[in-house]
């Protein structure tokens, strides 16, 4: 037999469907995986019982005739998910030893779908990072390796760093990750994975730590196009507890899926080739191009003419939001108390936060507290709202010339641990290809496109229209097929 | 605009963040860089233009005014709520002595 955790979400779905093996098989060769890959840092939490009732439960099924769409598919669950009765700490010391008495609403539809969990995933604290660094676990370290024999330690990206090593290094055939400003597509492009972040709304956020809400999204990652179609299904739907969540159906992506483009327009922002991105991404951009118009699609350059203001944007609001939303970790309900001998509340309050946050997320809930202060609100908040509008509406207007736009995923490919951690803004550029789509409300995926000069991977960017995932996850089928990547990282953990 | 230690010192007690003062120090060129980066902002036109609030156009709906609408958390779960509770009695949350 295979090794089963080489094989994609649909190949396992479909030869447990088929008895190849049984769902107890698959569990048993990912909790073996999971429990093999300590130096990757890739799981907060490991929850192999889950894994393997789930897997029993589904093979019962496949004897009844009962499955279910997930049955006997173990994922692995961003640590951003409430997860009944399992730690959820959102990579904080602030919530270490949380145990949440609810379900998120994404992955209660993905057990009701018949999933397992293998464990919980690593990620930057809080969602607030692009590296995996900012974790109070300690960084993911990427499962690639550059093939200059240097053997440095890489980021597999961020926020979902966890959740794309995990995939990257076979430890799930598919997780869970959010997307904020890029936290799901920039480490899918950085380990040679998938990744879709939907339409804001498509899932409910309800049950998932707030980080900065009117950009916030959940999205799957997995190892292909067609994985990603199978599990943001189950993904998605309205969720009356979400007042943002939509009320829309949800296609049947997966069933829909096709790589004939012919008809489709494909956009080219110009504003996107910036200097300073090596030639290596640009190329693959070009390629990009070529393998688009092979699917039959025609090509036109359009204007995105606020590109440029997109992350200032970013990094107005989502630190605004982020310090409303953290307003709630007070020392009171949940997670860690640091209360001075002495002090009243609010030295509680000042003592618990202090030593509960990482210096990330205090520099962000201090921007956000400036930005929104009383006299500089309007200066920076509003203004950063009024520019949002404009970015929406540049992709209203470019979206009248053509139906998708293909750009690259990141301006780099993986980048060392500590490269760029001295340099906040460095580090924040990195998601400058994301973040547009993310403030528009639009879907989003990155699928790998090649390998570098030094053998890691690189990510091609597809943006659809509002609500129109099918239409960027058969691009991005168009794209996987003429890839044909298939690179996986040595095993050296 | 720009910040020093003395705004730092405030919006941190704002943001209920106890700093020393090294981390003041320390945060005042990062904000600055930070700030001074986002001004670029003001070069853009937007008069006229109406803040974004709602990415995705949607009206706002209310939830049914039901208690225990949602069995996990819809109300008489006082035990799940305090479950993780640094420091709970009584039923209630507990917290440093507010009134003298």
């Amino acid at each position: 037999m295979a090794d089963l955790t080489s094989l994609t979400l649909t190949q396992l779905r479909d030869g447990f469907r088929a008895g190849d093996f049984s769902a107890r098989e698959i569990a048993t060769s990912f909790n073996a995986a999971v429990a093999a890959s300590k130096a990757l840092n890739a799981y907060t939490v490991e929850t192999p019982e889950d894994a393997l009732a789930c897997a029993d439960k589904a093979d019962a099924a496949r004897q009844s005739g009962d499955l279910k769409p997930l049955s006997g598919l173990p994922l692995g669950i961003k640590d951003l998910f409430a997860t009944e009765g399992v730690d959820t700490t959102s990579g904080s010391n602030i919530l270490k030893g949380f145990k949440p008495p609810y379900e998120s609403t994404v992955s209660a539809k993905l057990r009701a779908d018949g999933a397992g969990m293998l464990g919980k995933l690593n990620m930057d604290e809080f969602a607030m990072g692009s590296s995996n660094e900012t974790s109070a676990y300690g960084p993911v370290i990427s499962p690639w390796k550059r093939n200059d024999g240097g053997n440095a330690a890489l980021t597999p990206g961020g926020s979902s760093g966890g959740s794309a090593a995990a995939v990257a290094a076979g430890l799930a055939p598919g997780v869970t990750g959010t997307d904020t400003g890029g936290s799901i597509r920039q480490p899918a492009a950085f380990t040679g994975i998938t990744g879709i972040k939907p339409t804001y709304g498509r899932c409910s956020r309800w049950g998932i730590v707030s980080f900065a809400s009117s950009l916030d999204q959940a999205g799957p990652m997995s190892r292909t196009v067609r994985d990603c179609a199978i599990l943001l299904e189950s993904m998605s739907g309205f969720d009356p507890k979400d007042a943002t969540s939509l009320d829309a159906p949800v296609p049947a992506w997966e069933q829909g899926l096709s790589s004939d483009l012919k008809g489709k327009r494909i956009g080219i922002p110009k504003e996107y080739r910036i200097d300073g991105v090596p030639d290596e991404i640009n190329a693959l951009w070009d390629q990009g191009i070529a393998w688009l118009k092979d699917a039959g699609a025609t090509i036109v350059e359009i204007s995105l003419p606020h590109t440029k203001y997109a992350l200032p944007t970013y990094y107005i609001i989502a630190p605004a939001e982020a310090s409303s939303n953290l307003a709630r970790y007070d020392g009171v309900r949940y997670g860690l108390r640091e209360a001075p001998e002495g002090g009243n509340l609010d030295a509680m309050y000042a003592a618990t936060r202090a030593a509960g946050f990482g210096a990330e997320v205090k520099r962000r809930i201090m921007i956000g507290t400036y930005v929104l202060s009383a006299g500089f609100y309007d200066a920076y908040f509003t203004k950063a709202q009024r520019v949002r509008a404009l970015i929406k509406r540049d992709f209203a207007e470019a979206f009248e010339k053509c139906d998708l736009i293909l750009t690259p995923t990141a301006p780099s490919a993986a980048f060392g641990l500590k490269e760029k951690t001295s340099d906040p803004l460095a580090m924040y550029l990195n998601d400058v290809f994301a973040v547009p789509a993310s403030l528009a409300g639009l879907p989003a995926m990155s699928v790998p496109g090649g390998l570098d000069s030094q053998g890691l991977p690189l990510g091609l960017h597809l943006i659809g229209r509002e609500m129109d995932e099918q239409g960027v996850l058969n691009a991005g089928l168009a794209i996987e097929e003429r890839a044909g990547f298939s690179a996986r990282p040595e095993k050296w953990w | 605009m720009s910040v020093d230690t003395a705004t730092v010192r405030h919006v941190a007690k704002l943001a209920r963040l106890a700093m020393s003062d090294a981390e003041v120090e320390a945060l005042v060129p990062e904000l600055n860089n930070i700030l001074g980066w986002v001004d670029q902002l003001g070069e853009v036109d937007t008069s006229g233009v109406e803040p974004l609030a709602t990415v995705i156009d949607q009206k706002l709906r209310l939830r049914d005014d039901v208690i225990d609408a949602d069995p996990l958390t819809g109300g008489n779960v006082r035990d799940k709520v305090l479950a993780n509770a640094p420091d709970a009695q009584h039923g209630f949350f507990a917290v440093p002595k507010v009134i003298e």
